[in-house]
């Protein structure tokens, strides 16, 4: 005897949150996998290489060019090695925006999955949690694939490396979900452009190939809020040792991006479907 | 015709009303659906037919009034009355990325069904859909009466005591139209509760039990499809032309010899229990129509009636 929809469904009224949250977030990863398993994973096999090919383009290109980089606590580093965890943040970010952004939008608009997905006892914070996942899992599985890299190449200086895993898992989850809740505010095609048109130049900009340093003082504390430079300080820290409260920090603006970013998804998620 | 005035009640409502700002899609209406019986809502677009159903659904808050569910309120408890039910919606909602299988096993999921009871459904499904070919496609690639069909079976896979279904067969041919409305026929035997929206006469006909005709938010009249007719129509109509320009002129002539007419752009309605009769006494008088038609009243008729105004505008 199995137990039926709504026997399953009846077990869970007294729960917190009841109405909005039905406890099987993973169901929405199940999706994704058949779904991914039927896609054309090339174009998420792609993302993996981005990063490496800046690594070795940048990293031994123009490293030559430019030698070692002194650090604020007077450690000294090869370009390279500089800048390997401003990528590895930033293909934590782009496999997290990615899927949290166009593939939700499509979901949203055009395929009308999570319109299916609402109509049955699933409640929208089931559906947050579950796509958000999705996108965590592509920005981890870039970590995991860039770290494989960078270990034999001796680009690596610290036990404390090995943290920088789950730190991209931690930014994946930040830029998910602030993802999804923007692209569920987003009515156009025209709109979801703005996502790209943020995205490029803090990717140049935020000390992913040079310190902050270079800046004025000003542009250095624009530039601090943003979360690539949260991301990338945090993973540089880890991979190269500098563990003091500045970690505590960046983990910190991660949780409360995370949050935040839940609220809007859930709370749009009901506005469009469950009025 | 079966009767199901006996059945328990299975969806109530007690002045249900939705307004939008100064818009009112629902204006206070009264219904009940018995179980096992198929029950219609029959308007035209706008009538407030779709708010109402998704109101039942639990996707959308009703303004004021009374309604349940299986005794539950859907505000209250709509997961729950989620699970009771089945939802066949306007516009296709399957899952493009994945295949006629993968998309009933999912569904399935999303309820917290267990994968094993899942796999033995789909079997029962794909089979009662006609789609056991095609389960190892692309949703992408089916056409629109696969794609109505297989929308569904996964409306099934949770066992559902109501299937709602918002104008099943818009858009399709004719043919998948009559392949659709016989599974409908077939789970309407095994004794499943029907909720059908639909602005298309023959298919309230063919599927309903008992129909609720709305317009602009409120209910016209509500009873059998023949019941309907009985009340508002006369057992035949005669349909005239005398052209576009003598329609008008003419009309009041036609006015003496039945209880009433209606003029349409194109063509006038003559309502009488036996048309032949009255065409003869047209021809009789003089009066000849460039083409008649005698036919049986229609569900059309009745909203005409109701409403003034035909159904497809």
């Amino acid at each position: 005897m199995h137990d039926s929809a709504v026997e399953i469904a009846e077990a869970r009224r007294e729960k917190l949150g009841a109405r909005i949250y039905a406890g099987r977030p993973q169901v929405l990863l199940e999706r994704s996998l058949l779904a991914f398993k039927n896609s054309v994973w090339i174009a998420v096999v792609s993302g993996f290489f981005e990063p490496v090919l800046y690594l070795l383009s940048f990293g031994y290109g123009l490293g030559h060019l430019i030698g070692k980089i002194p650090l604020q606590n007077g450690m000294i580093v090869s370009y390279a090695m500089y800048i390997a965890p401003g990528l590895l943040a930033t293909s934590a970010m782009n496999g997290a925006i990615y899927d949290s952004t166009w593939n939700v939008f499509f979901k949203l608009k055009s395929d009308r999955i999570y319109q299916g997905m609402l109509q049955t006892s699933l409640g929208p914070l089931d559906v947050a949690l579950g796509e958000i996942s999705t996108a965590l899992l592509r920005g981890f599985a870039y970590a995991i694939g860039f770290m494989c890299v960078v270990v034999p190449m001796g680009l690596i200086r610290s036990w404390w490396s090995l943290l920088a895993v789950p730190a991209a898992v931690l930014i994946a989850f930040g830029f998910a979900s602030i993802g999804m809740g923007i692209t569920s505010c987003f009515h156009s095609y025209q709109q979801m452009d703005f996502i790209n048109i943020a995205m490029l130049p803090m990717f140049l900009f935020s000390g992913t190939f040079y310190p902050l340093t270079v800046y004025p003082g000003y542009l250095q504390g624009i530039i601090k809020s943003l979360p690539l430079w949260q991301a990338i300080s945090l993973v540089r820290d880890l991979t190269l040792g500098m563990i003091g409260p500045g970690v505590i920090l960046h983990v910190a603006y991660f949780v409360v991006m995370i949050c935040f970013g839940l609220v809007i998804t859930t709370k749009r998620l009901t506005k469009l479907f469950l009025r | 015709m079966e009767d199901f005035s006996q059945n328990p009640v299975l969806i109530q409502a007690k002045g249900l009303s939705k307004r939008y700002g100064e818009f009112v899609a629902v204006a206070g209406i009264d219904f009940e659906v018995k179980k096992g019986e198929s029950f219609g809502f029959l308007g035209p677009n706008g009538a407030g037919k779709s708010t109402t159903m998704r109101i039942i659904a639990a996707t959308l808050n009703r303004s004021s009034g009374e309604i349940t569910i299986l005794g539950k309120d859907p505000e209250k408890y709509g997961p729950e009355i989620k699970a009771h039910l089945g939802v066949v919606p306007q516009t296709d909602n399957l899952d493009n990325n994945l295949t006629v299988e993968e998309n009933l096993f999912v569904y399935g999921r999303y309820f917290g069904l267990s994968k094993k009871f899942i796999n033995g459904k789909i079997e029962e499904l794909l089979d009662f859909a006609q789609l056991v070919e095609k389960r190892s496609v692309k949703v992408e690639t089916l056409s629109g009466g696969m794609k109505r069909r297989l929308t569904i079976a996964r409306a099934l896979v949770s066992e559902p005591e109501i299937l709602m279904l918002d104008e099943p067969t818009t858009g399709l041919d004719p043919q998948a139209r009559h392949i659709l409305w016989d599974r409908l026929f077939r789970l309407k035997e095994q004794g499943v509760t029907l909720l059908i929206t639909t602005h298309y006469m023959d298919e309230a006909e063919q599927l309903c039990d008992r129909l609720m005709v709305m317009d602009k938010g409120l209910i016209m009249a509500e009873d059998s499809p023949a019941g309907l007719i009985k009340k508002y129509s006369t057992r035949e109509v005669l349909e005239v032309r005398f052209g576009s320009d003598r329609n008008a002129t003419i009309a009041p002539e036609l006015q003496k010899l039945v209880e009433r007419i209606e003029v349409l752009p194109d063509r006038i309605l003559m309502y009488a229990d036996d048309g032949e009769a009255i065409l003869h006494l047209l021809k009789e008088k003089g009066m000849h129509p460039i083409t008649s038609l005698v036919r049986r009243s229609s569900l059309e008729d009745v909203f005409l009636r109701l409403t003034g105004r035909t159904l497809i505008d």
